[in-house]
């Protein structure tokens, strides 16, 4: 799948797809070995956890037939650690396609799982998680544990969210990668695009790029529209220290900049791929489901 | 966990929302409302606990504004059967 034939259309869109394991934990030696599948719209990560230690994931898009994701995520993080699906004592899917998934024990909402794996990425310091995706977007507040204690889920923002980031980086032909820091090369702030809408917001840039708009001004005006955007929904719940966003949108810092920037605070930051969030909170729930003797698949003698 | 299910759109916020540490699961609120927009099970937001709790039915979250309108005349608004219907009082309405 690696072979570019020069003059193929670049696909400006697309992020780094990439497994990874931890070289420090040695699974042979765990006691509950659990997995989480965040099947996401946009993304799919699957997440394996080692005694409440992340061991291994994997991150990749969401194909057209998504529990087909769930598996090929799956079988991408087992890849390299010598482990099979028979040595999970349990497994846990999350995300827009979670009820879908085959090899999985059980599902739980992101709202959940979010929640549990922003504590386990930034730290019991965290109140308030942000997290968008493909299909609509969630302000969390938790506890020092991860739990949570107050949601607010806005199921009508979908479109605009990590598809529009994509969608948009194919318009201008820039990379995904760069779209939030190139959007910071601006002397002056344009007027937000009146839409974060996907559809919207394509026509619209189109047509400022036609009336002489360069691409950064554009990009500007569509992350400081999405920055506008996700204060609103923050509104309704507040926003109570420290702040970490999780999900594809958290590695765009033309975003980030300016939600700080609006909201008056820093935004945590994490070694961690925010993608996994999800995944890894779901693995997370698997190890204290395991540990409370609920739904353990073997034994564990 | 006070749970906010619903949406913000052009027209406004149209947002139900459960106190789950009030809400006993007596289920007086799934059998009051006209539009069955109601369900009690496992709280799907704590997996790890065991009560049972009231929550939005996931193919009602994108159209509260609609299926409340009969409740919510323009005039003369009286109490929501759902809250009225909740004792422990659990059930807000952020519109
Ligand atoms: S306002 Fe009426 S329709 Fe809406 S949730 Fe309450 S009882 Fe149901
Ligand atoms: S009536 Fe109130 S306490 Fe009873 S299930 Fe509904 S929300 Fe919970």
């Amino acid at each position: 799948m690696s072979a570019q034939a020069s003059g193929e259309k670049k696909e400006f869109w697309r992020w780094k797809e990439y497994n990874w394991k931890s070289d420090e934990i040695d699974w042979r030696k765990g006691k509950i070995i659990t997995a989480g599948v965040d099947v996401g719209s946009v993304s799919s990560q699957a997440v394996i956890v080692v005694d409440d230690e992340l061991y291994a994931f994997s991150n990749q898009r969401t194909g057209s037939n998504s529990p087909g994701s769930a598996g090929k995520a799956m079988m991408w993080a087992l890849e390299g650690t010598g482990m099979t699906m028979d040595d999970l004592h349990y497994a846990i899917a999350t995300g827009y396609g979670r009820v879908n998934v085959p090899f999985t024990d059980r599902a739980i909402t992101e709202i959940a799982c979010h929640g549990r794996g922003a504590n386990y990425m930034y730290g019991g310091t965290v109140r308030t998680v942000l997290d968008m995706g493909g299909q609509d977007c969630k302000a969390i507040h938790t506890d020092a544990r991860g739990k949570v204690t107050r949601f607010l889920m806005n199921d009508k923002c979908a479109a605009g969210t990590g598809r529009g980031m994509e969608v948009f980086a194919d318009l201008l032909g820039v990379s995904i990668e760069e779209v939030g820091d190139m959007s910071l090369e601006v002397e002056k702030e344009p007027p937000p695009v009146s839409s974060t809408c996907v559809v919207f917001a394509k026509s619209e840039a189109t047509s400022l790029l036609r009336s002489g708009w360069d691409k950064e001004m554009v990009l500007a005006a569509y992350c400081s529209a999405m920055a506008h955007r996700i204060v609103s929904l923050l509104e309704r719940i507040g926003v109570e220290k420290d702040f970490a966003i999780t999900g594809g949108i958290a590695k765009n810092r033309g975003i980030t900049r300016r939600l700080e920037k609006e909201l008056g605070l820093e935004i945590l930051d994490t070694r961690y791929d925010t993608q996994i969030a999800g995944a890894l909170g779901a693995a997370l729930f698997g190890q204290a489901l395991v540990k409370k003797g609920k739904g353990r698949k073997k034994s564990l003698a | 966990m006070k749970a906010n299910y619903g949406y913000r759109d052009g027209s406004g916020d149209y947002f139900i929302e459960i106190d789950t540490d009030l809400c006993d699961g007596c289920a007086d609120c799934v059998a009051a409302c006209p539009a069955s927009i109601f369900e009690v099970g496992e709280d799907e937001n704590d997996p790890l606990s065991d009560d049972e709790v009231a929550s939005v039915k996931a193919d009602g979250r994108k159209s509260l504004e609609y299926d409340c309108g009969p409740c919510k005349p323009v005039r003369d608004r009286p109490e929501l059967p759902c809250v009225a219907s909740c004792k422990p009082g659990a059930i807000s309405h952020s519109w």
